[in-house]
């Protein structure tokens, strides 16, 4: 559209960022949400904490729907579902000593006294491994690695003991030989908190190694979700088996199976008509541009939403 | 007798605190139609390399020592002037990193290519317009678009673009800074699908410069692991990943899961890469290395070939 056009027209444009998803995670599970740039699964990381608000749909938190209720009733609940971002070097004020950045949601929260406050801090500190203790409470964000800001960050998510945590890929920004540590130190934690955990990434081969379930997001829409072995060995959606191809094997010998797939993901203002992947899947039908798949189990709790299938 | 032979390559970086010592004697060959792959975390100097072999080191940055014989003429003495109008582009050329900002924003796609045969060749400019057209199409793109502007081309387009671009001047070798970055995994694929089909097709050399290992295990004949500015490992690309010798690099490798793999803890390698200000004394790997001896703190290890084509630069190996 012209730049006059786009001024005057009275028709609203809409990116449908999240288009219709439903999923559950289960207490103490790893959940990994699979997806390249435009799929969705950052905007669901952030809806899930009202970081964002939703259009319509529901969320439910140990039975509650949480959807509508006000922010004030929200900050409860933020005691118990806390977030990892991506960026370490835009997550942390750089005007807050280390320990003050953790102990920000526990004084948010009115829940300790300054004494407990310390306390808790070194604790956390200790968790993350940025010992001893002492040598990073009064340091600021810029004094530190990458590594060790995204450990603060993480320690600063656990701080409050929740049973839910979101981290949105949390270690892309960060070199390689530290990645691992990162996550081991969330899963750890993870599991001494028994907490529930949502992995955003676009890795799929990280999301493996790390995530009891996956759920492949494309333009908005979960396209496939199970057990993720299921996925990554028995896909069934063709933009899984697509997206599984596409990732390098870090082994020059192993046969590599080519599923090629053309073009890029369509804008998401944009978006294709009947099932948004029509215009690259290799094996579209006739009723693929015109009818959207449901998404449905077929068999054994493996979701797929594909024409193909029904 | 190698298309590209760095040797002993030595680039230091003079800032107000002092010399960074980005890249410190550096080994490495490309033949003819070979890609090698130089992998590295950030810091490691692998971009510097790259620098130094196009001659487009940032203020401050210096080769201070080593050669590097392109088509067996040392280009490091070669006159700034002589190097524009023969090397540079014309022998070797550069997609650098971050394709979607290397292109500039308010110039169509074709003037910017059409500018870069300009510079190097003598041509005129319908000439130049007409091989715009086809490098568009050796890389996939419709040469309709050519008077499109970068924002209208999407991230994958975008590379696509530049790699036209650097082929502009049908150079012999080509280096690629970071290729996948800053775009989605199918989009890295029909890329790396593209590249090898230019090696083959045009017989180019590459050098891919990534710290994604498995970019390298898919499109790489020969590998160079780099740490600290310094060469931790050199061979093959099935040694490196079958039998890495160097603690470096069996970490590196297993900080990359296989998606085929089974499932496993996923190893790390504790601590931190060094200050390049103040690199550590001995080898520069001593402080995070599980293998550690005290020769390790005090004396740097050498590079030494341990079979053909396999070298590599660590004292516990040296000794075996």
């Amino acid at each position: 559209m012209g730049f006059w056009e786009t001024i005057l027209s009275r028709s609203q444009l809409f990116v449908r960022a999240v288009d219709g998803i439903s999923f559950d995670i289960k207490k103490g599970e790893v959940f990994g949400l699979a997806g390249e740039s435009g799929s969705g699964k950052t905007t669901t990381g952030r809806l899930i904490l009202r970081l964002t608000e939703p259009t319509t749909g529901k969320i439910y938190f140990k039975d509650s729907d949480i959807t509508n209720i006000s922010e004030k009733n929200f900050k409860a609940l933020r005691r118990k579902m806390q977030i990892v971002f991506q960026d370490p070097y835009e997550s942390l004020n750089p005007r807050m000593t280390i320990r003050d950045i953790i102990a920000e949601p526990l004084r948010v929260q009115g829940l300790s006294s300054e004494v407990e406050v310390e306390g808790r801090v070194r604790e956390a500190l200790e968790d993350v491994e940025l010992v001893p203790p002492e040598e990073f409470i009064y340091r600021f964000p810029h004094e530190l690695s990458g590594g060790q800001r995204q450990r603060v960050a993480v320690a600063r998510a656990f701080t409050l003991n929740p049973e839910f945590i979101v981290a949105d890929e949390p270690v892309s920004m960060l070199d390689i030989s530290i990645r691992a540590e990162i996550l081991n130190l969330m899963l750890a934690l993870v599991e001494k908190h028994r907490a529930s955990f949502l992995y955003i990434t676009h890795d799929l081969a990280l999301a493996r190694h790390m995530c009891d379930r996956v759920a492949v997001m494309y333009l908005g829409k979960i396209v496939e979700s199970s057990a993720t072995e299921k996925v990554i060995f028995e896909p069934l959606h063709p933009y899984t088996k697509a997206l599984i191809s596409a990732v390098p094997v870090p082994d020059p010998t192993s046969e590599r199976i080519e599923v090629v797939i053309p073009g890029e993901i369509p804008s998401p203002i944009n978006i294709p008509h009947g099932c948004r992947f029509h215009t690259r899947c290799p094996v579209a039908m006739d009723i693929c541009p015109k009818k959207e798949p449901a998404f449905i189990d077929v068999g054994n709790q493996h979701y797929v939403a594909c024409n193909y299938y029904q | 007798m190698a298309l590209l032979d760095v040797q002993n390559l030595r680039t230091y970086y003079t800032t107000l605190r002092g010399s960074v010592k980005a890249t410190d004697d550096v080994n490495l060959q490309v033949e003819k139609g070979e890609a090698l792959g130089l992998a590295g975390e950030s810091g490691c100097g692998k971009t510097t390399v790259a620098l130094s072999i196009l001659k487009i080191l940032p203020p401050g940055g210096r080769i201070i020592g080593g050669k590097i014989f392109f088509r067996d003429e040392n280009i490091v003495d070669v006159k700034e002037s002589e190097f524009r109008k023969r090397i540079r582009w014309k022998g070797i050329s550069i997609v650098f990193q971050g394709a979607m900002n290397a292109l500039n924003p308010v110039y169509k796609v074709s003037d910017q290519i059409v500018e870069a045969i300009l510079t190097h060749e003598d041509v005129s400019k319908k000439e130049a317009e007409e091989r715009v057209a086809k490098l568009l199409e050796t890389v996939g793109l419709d040469p309709s678009r050519a008077s499109n502007y970068p924002h209208e081309f999407s991230g994958g387009m975008r590379q696509r673009a530049l790699i036209a671009m650097s082929l502009a001047c049908n150079p012999e070798l080509l280096i690629a800074d970071e290729p996948g970055t800053a775009l989605d995994v199918i989009v890295v694929a029909q890329v790396l699908k593209l590249l090898t089909e230019l090696k083959s097709k045009l017989n180019l050399s590459m050098i891919l410069i990534t710290h994604d290992l498995s970019i390298i295990a898919e499109t790489c004949e020969k590998t160079a692991i780099m740490y600290a500015g310094k060469l931790a490992e050199y061979a093959d690309v099935v040694s490196i990943f079958k039998q890495p010798l160097h603690p470096y690099t069996q970490g590196l490798i297993g900080a990359f899961p296989s998606i085929k793999a089974p499932k496993t803890r996923i190893p790390s390698i504790p601590g931190l890469p060094p200050d390049l200000l103040n690199p550590p004394s001995g080898c520069r790997f001593n402080p995070r290395c599980m293998h550690a001896m005290d020769v390790c703190r005090t004396k740097e290890p050498e590079y030494i070939g341990i079979s053909k084509g396999h070298y590599v630069a660590c004292h516990l190996v040296g000794m075996k």
